[in-house]
């Protein structure tokens, strides 16, 4: 035990010498907590529309005013002809367009079927999908106001429609930032951590440190320890401060208790760092442990559920991501910031993080020889 | 006399390469132990087994009178090791470095406290205690490193090429410390490729392609190879290596 404090002295001692390291561990998560939520929004607002009105009536007019005024859209161009805005699509200067066909007005109040055009610029799939929908909504309103004023008040009964009344909950206005703010604190400090606990050890094995270590008495189980405690300790003073931005900059604040949150953060970086340090028993050079580490922290990223949701994975990722405790977090994260949820609601997901952790741990502790 | 270090027909091998072969001599108490050969002769990696760093693959060995198999961490608290390459920690300083390493191997604060005092005492340097080790000449992070594996006051003290790269000057300062260790009854084992350093030692043994061709005093070895020094005894046993470096 008394090694372990010699260890955890030196260990601080060398993190607060290197000023560079630690200036860049504060300050790169704040400025990416601030600015990428801003930039990694799904929310589409701008998307650039071209329209193609033959009609020219007051009716086509109105709607075209009832599009524009949605905030969604963009007009571009107003076109005489399709071909004129499809050379707009093509030059990738609108992405939507709406041609609304010659005798709008008339067929739609004489005869009650009209249709209308709307053509799509698809590469960017979101994007298209949610123009085309907020499109087709619209449409869909004006339909309705369009048949209150033309149809005799006697039909209206019969051609009523379904009205739907979604109600959100837990995120009643569907604030964007709710969702994503808390999801990349998590992936700044599963980087940051995973890298810090991989690099710290395997420098040693690099400038040789490690080798006088090994000739030492010091059990290898404190050694670990001594390598990770420091890391807790910078994680959660992070962790922290993201907290801090995330309510300064985005009004994020948990609904659920900060004791609850703490909690499943030590859980998670019980698993996190015992994983960085798995990496580091396998490499021996910082190279390699970059490369590992950009591995895993792209699969470990991209499946996390940060952008997408897991319950729409094929089975096999489900499993893969369980596996791996940053999904676990995500969802413990959102669920006490969003719902308020305790700690024996988000059971589940402690117990799997201290779980992966216990394997990650001992496998790393194993893995690691004093001799070879 | 005892035997400190013990090994009989001591083997290591690598797949099917055989770094060291049945190695088996005895060094004895307060002994300085040269142990030469051209690089890649095998040096490092006996020393490595002898250390409780590398499994052996075959033959015996015990060190301070613990089996190099199942003992290592007795061994461990026994030994001070100084490796090839430079091992304090370059961003502490001289005296947390001490610190470090005397706390790691159960020294009492006020130990550490006396024994800092001690060693910086007697390298000549308590203006450089605040100093980070990185920014110290060669010569002197050498000397501090043998000073810092003698600090938990072991009985046998390995130095792998300890002399690499470092001024004459300072190379005979570094061989008073091992003399101080040794006339205090530290057992010194020590590879080098400085033949005038060979000449001061006790006993050496000459390892050619993982094998100990010869072990004796230096003045017998001249005799047996009719030769004037010991740099003509290496070349005479060396030249027949016929193994690449690893």
């Amino acid at each position: 035990m008394r090694s372990l404090y010699f260890l955890l002295e030196k260990e601080f001692k060398q993190m607060f010498r290197s000023k560079g390291l630690l200036r860049t561990l504060f300050i790169a998560p704040v400025i990416q907590l601030i600015l990428m939520p801003m930039a990694a929004n799904y929310s589409v607002k701008n998307i650039s529309l071209a329209i193609v009105d033959h009609d020219h009536s007051s009716v086509s007019q109105k709607l075209i005013s009832k599009v524009t005024a949605s905030g969604h859209f963009q007009l571009v161009a107003y076109c005489n002809n399709n071909n004129e805005a499809l050379e707009l699509i093509e030059h990738d200067k609108a992405d939507l367009i709406l041609e609304i066909p010659n005798k709008f007005e008339q067929n739609l109040v004489r005869e009650n079927v009209q249709k209308l055009n709307v053509q799509i610029n698809a590469i960017e799939g979101v994007k298209a999908g949610l123009g085309g929908g907020y499109l087709a909504s619209i449409i869909g309103d004006f339909n309705t106001e369009a048949r209150i004023r033309t149809v005799q008040p006697a039909h209206i009964q019969q051609g009523a429609a379904i009205s739907i009344m979604p109600v959100n909950w837990y995120n009643q206005f569907l604030n964007y930032y709710l969702f994503i703010v808390p999801g990349i604190l998590v992936n700044l400090i599963t980087g940051i951590g995973i890298m810090q606990a991989a690099f710290n050890l395997v420098k040693e094995k690099e400038i040789g440190t490690i080798e006088q270590i090994n000739v030492t008495p010091i059990k290898k189980q404190y050694f670990i320890l001594g390598k990770l405690l420091p890391f807790y300790a910078l994680s959660i003073i992070i962790f922290t401060v993201g907290l801090l931005v995330s309510y300064v900059f985005y009004n994020v604040f948990p609904v659920g208790s900060f004791g609850t949150m703490y909690v499943s953060l030590f859980a998670y970086l019980f698993a996190l760092l015992g994983f960085g340090l798995l990496l580091s028993t396998y490499s021996e050079t910082q190279q390699q442990t970059m490369s590992l580490a950009f591995f895993f922290l792209n699969v470990l990223n991209m499946m996390s559920g940060l952008f997408t949701s897991i319950d729409s994975m094929p089975q096999w990722a489900k499993v893969v991501t369980g596996c791996f405790p940053v999904s676990h977090f995500i969802q413990t994260m959102r669920m006490i910031m969003l719902k308020g949820s305790t700690l024996s609601d988000v059971s589940f997901h402690l117990w799997a993080m201290v779980g992966i952790g216990i394997v990650f741990n001992g496998w790393a502790v194993l893995n690691y020889r004093k001799r070879s | 006399m005892e035997a400190v270090i013990k090994t009989e027909h001591l083997t290591k091998k690598f797949g099917t390469f055989v770094a060291c072969s049945d190695l088996t001599f005895e060094v004895q108490k307060g002994e300085i132990f040269g142990f030469l050969g051209a690089n890649g002769a095998g040096k490092t990696t006996a020393m490595r087994m002898l250390c409780g760093l590398s499994l052996p693959s075959s033959g015996q060995a015990t060190i301070a009178g613990f089996d190099v198999y199942k003992q290592t961490e007795q061994i461990k608290k026994n030994i001070g090791y100084m490796s090839q390459k430079f091992s304090l920690y370059e961003d502490l300083t001289v005296a947390e470095n001490i610190r470090f390493y005397a706390g790691i191997y159960g020294l009492s604060i006020r130990d550490i406290k006396d024994k800092t005092a001690e060693l910086l005492d007697k390298l000549g340097m308590q203006a450089e205690a605040k100093k980070l080790v990185g920014q110290l000449p060669l010569g002197w992070k050498q000397k501090l490193a043998f000073s810092v594996s003698l600090a938990h006051s072991p009985k046998i003290v390995f130095l792998d090429e300890p002399t690499g790269g470092v001024d004459p000057v300072t190379r005979r300062q570094f061989w008073d410390l091992i003399y101080y260790a040794a006339d205090a009854g530290v057992t010194v084992f020590v590879t080098t490729h400085y033949m005038d350093e060979a000449e001061y030692c006790n006993r050496v043994s000459i390892m050619v392609d993982g094998v100990i061709e010869a072990l004796d005093s230096p003045k017998n070895l001249k005799q047996q190879y009719e030769a004037k020094t010991m740099e003509d005894v290496f070349y005479k046993l060396a030249r027949k290596a016929k193994r690449a470096e690893i």
